[in-house]
């Protein structure tokens, strides 16, 4: 176990930001952490890092306490924050040069390490710019790269991709899972990216209120809620009638269309059909992350939002 | 090792930013302009002499005391920056100490005091003809730096336990201002109240100033070993606070 928490708790005065979490995570896993705004997901990373003391509970990583041996914690890990914290008034390199020396990466290896992961965020020609010269996503780009630079064995990522171009998110996307495979690091989470999530991994934990509403493999969460999404449309719709078939999940109308889940549309598409009648058209998807997230919060996650949230923030300091 | 190079790389951020930011570099040279030749030389035509010295001259140890003293003690406001732009976090989650953490910006702030001490040296050693000597301008350099790491190890105490740069200021402002004014920096001890007397005893700032009187005029009221005992402890004890303070953070 990497990872473990045994009823963490932060509370924030009167806010329980993060509530008696039992959680575990296994070695060379990338572990997702899914919630919408407010959920507790900085908080938990935060006190995983030491940065935070729990309000109450206990929790390991690498297996060590965050409270007793926040020193020995802190060499095990690197972290990504939500927030940009790179330094405005260096270059790009400066601060990665800064982390190489505050990070005990061995000096034989420096400049290579930097050149390395410059090539992997795509900055190695605004390397040598100041800082706040960057776009939001250069920042961020560099940002990652300066949490990936030491070779932590677990790696904290608060929200790594947010507000990057999709080609970029791609790439890191690749780049995570290598190191997750190649390096046998363990990798944290955080994201409103419901794609992200299926594309990276390997088990997901739905956090609403501080507390986890349900954890399992991106698949395994699919299969118990979603099934497939058959979208109809069609003049006078039999809801009643489509309800009563023993494979539907759940039948809705919206905006004129008729949504309707089923277990497995590759068994009962064709009896499906036979039994609305004739349609003016129809529409097969795969069930996603994002159903099962309204599923168990009740709410929808934008990933619009979430992104305006961070500039929002960005923008009043 | 990794400790010090820990502490090196937290120093090296706090000097490049120093560095860059014009406006840090401009008010260090402008400031004890003002106090040398506005303050000193408009004062010196009402006040003849004091101890045998021109009053400019009487008060340029003392200038260079405040000097030292405000920029060091304001210094800790830029923790308070730091942290409210989440700059500070990278180093807080870095696997060295919270002591070496500590000991890299209070040898950054110490930097940029020194900085404008070696400016404040030279108009000394080139407009006032103050009475400069090799040895003198090293001991004197010596004095100003224990000086500015108490100085700034207090600035820091107090940026780390607060987290309005509005706060700090007014709380700085009441450390800062008494601590000079009740140093002798600006008149000389001798005819002093029996209550501003003892108020100044109090103050470590005494020490610094009076060491620093007696390096560059000769004109110390204690021993210049008294002097020095006396600011050693008070920083160590502030480089104390100022480690439990950041470990706390
Ligand atoms: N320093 C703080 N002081 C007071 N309340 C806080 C603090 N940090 C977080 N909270 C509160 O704790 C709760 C959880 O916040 P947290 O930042 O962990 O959410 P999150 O899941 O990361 O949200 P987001 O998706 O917006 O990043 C929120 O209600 C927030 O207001
Ligand atoms: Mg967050």
């Amino acid at each position: 176990m990497v990872i473990k928490t045994e009823a963490l708790t932060k509370n924030f005065g009167k806010i329980t930001a993060v509530n008696e979490m039992n959680l575990e995570v296994e070695e060379g896993e990338i572990f997702g952490l899914l919630g919408p705004n407010g959920a507790g997901k900085t908080t938990l990373i935060s006190m995983l890092c030491t940065i935070l003391k729990p309000t109450s509970g206990r929790a390991w990583v690498n297996g060590f306490d965050i409270v007793k041996e926040s020193g020995k914690v802190r060499k095990s890990i690197g972290i990504v924050f939500q927030q940009a914290s790179v330094d405005d008034l260096l270059t790009g390199r400066e601060n990665l040069e800064l982390h190489n020396l505050l990070f005990e990466v061995p000096k034989a290896i420096r400049k290579q390490r930097i050149e390395e992961v410059l090539s992997i965020v795509n900055l190695e020609k605004r390397a040598d710019d100041f800082v706040n010269t960057y776009s939001g996503g250069m920042r961020r780009r560099l940002e990652l790269a300066r949490g990936i630079m030491h070779h932590p064995k677990i790696l904290f990522l608060d929200e790594p991709t947010l507000g990057l171009d999709p080609q970029t998110r791609e790439h890191i996307w690749e780049y995570i899972k290598e190191l997750a495979v190649k390096e046998c690091m363990t990798i944290m989470l955080t994201t409103h990216y419901m794609e992200e999530a299926e594309q990276l991994c390997d088990r997901v934990a739905i956090i609403d209120y501080g507390k986890i509403v349900v954890l399992d493999s991106p698949d395994a969460l699919k299969n118990s809620v979603a099934g497939d999404v058959v979208k109809i449309k069609q003049k006078i719709p039999d809801i009643e009638k489509i309800r009563k078939l023993e494979y539907v999940m759940k039948a809705e109308e919206k905006e004129g269309m008729l949504y309707i889940s089923i277990k497995d549309a590759s068994k009962h598409l064709q009896d499906l059909l036979s039994n609305t009648g004739p349609i003016d058209f129809v529409e097969v998807r795969r069930g996603s992350l994002s159903d099962v997230f309204l599923h168990y919060t009740g709410r929808e996650i934008r990933e619009g939002e979430a992104e305006g949230g961070f500039w929002e923030r960005m923008m009043k300091r | 090792m990794s400790e010090l190079e820990g502490i090196y790389a937290v120093w090296l951020r706090e000097a490049k930013i120093y560095i860059r930011e014009k406006e840090r570099l401009i008010s260090a040279v402008i400031s004890p302009l003002l106090w040398i030749f506005g303050f000193g030389a408009g004062v010196g035509t009402t006040v003849a002499s004091v101890s045998g010295f021109s009053y400019q001259m009487f008060i340029y140890p003392g200038i260079m005391v405040m000097t030292v003293l405000f920029t060091s003690l304001f210094y800790g406001i830029y923790i308070i920056w730091d942290r409210k732009l989440d700059f500070l976090k990278e180093v807080l989650v870095a696997p060295i100490s919270r002591a070496s953490v500590f000991a890299g910006k209070m040898l950054g702030g110490a930097t940029d005091a020194m900085v404008q001490v070696i400016y404040l040296i030279i108009i000394g050693l080139f407009f006032l003809n103050v009475p400069f000597t090799p040895l003198i301008i090293i001991e004197a350099f010596l004095m100003l730096l224990l000086i500015s790491l108490a100085m700034v190890s207090i600035g820091l105490v107090i940026g780390a336990n607060l987290t309005s740069p509005e706060g700090f200021s007014l709380v700085i402002n009441f450390v800062m201002w008494p601590m000079f004014f009740f140093s002798g920096a600006l008149f000389p001890k001798s005819n002093l109240s029996p209550w501003l007397a003892a108020l100044t005893k109090f103050n470590p700032m005494t020490y610094g100033v009076d060491a620093m009187q007696g390096i560059i005029l000769g004109i110390n009221h204690y021993s210049l070993l008294l002097d020095t005992a006396v600011l050693l402890v008070f920083t160590a004890m502030m480089m104390g606070i100022g480690i439990i303070s950041f470990r706390r953070m």
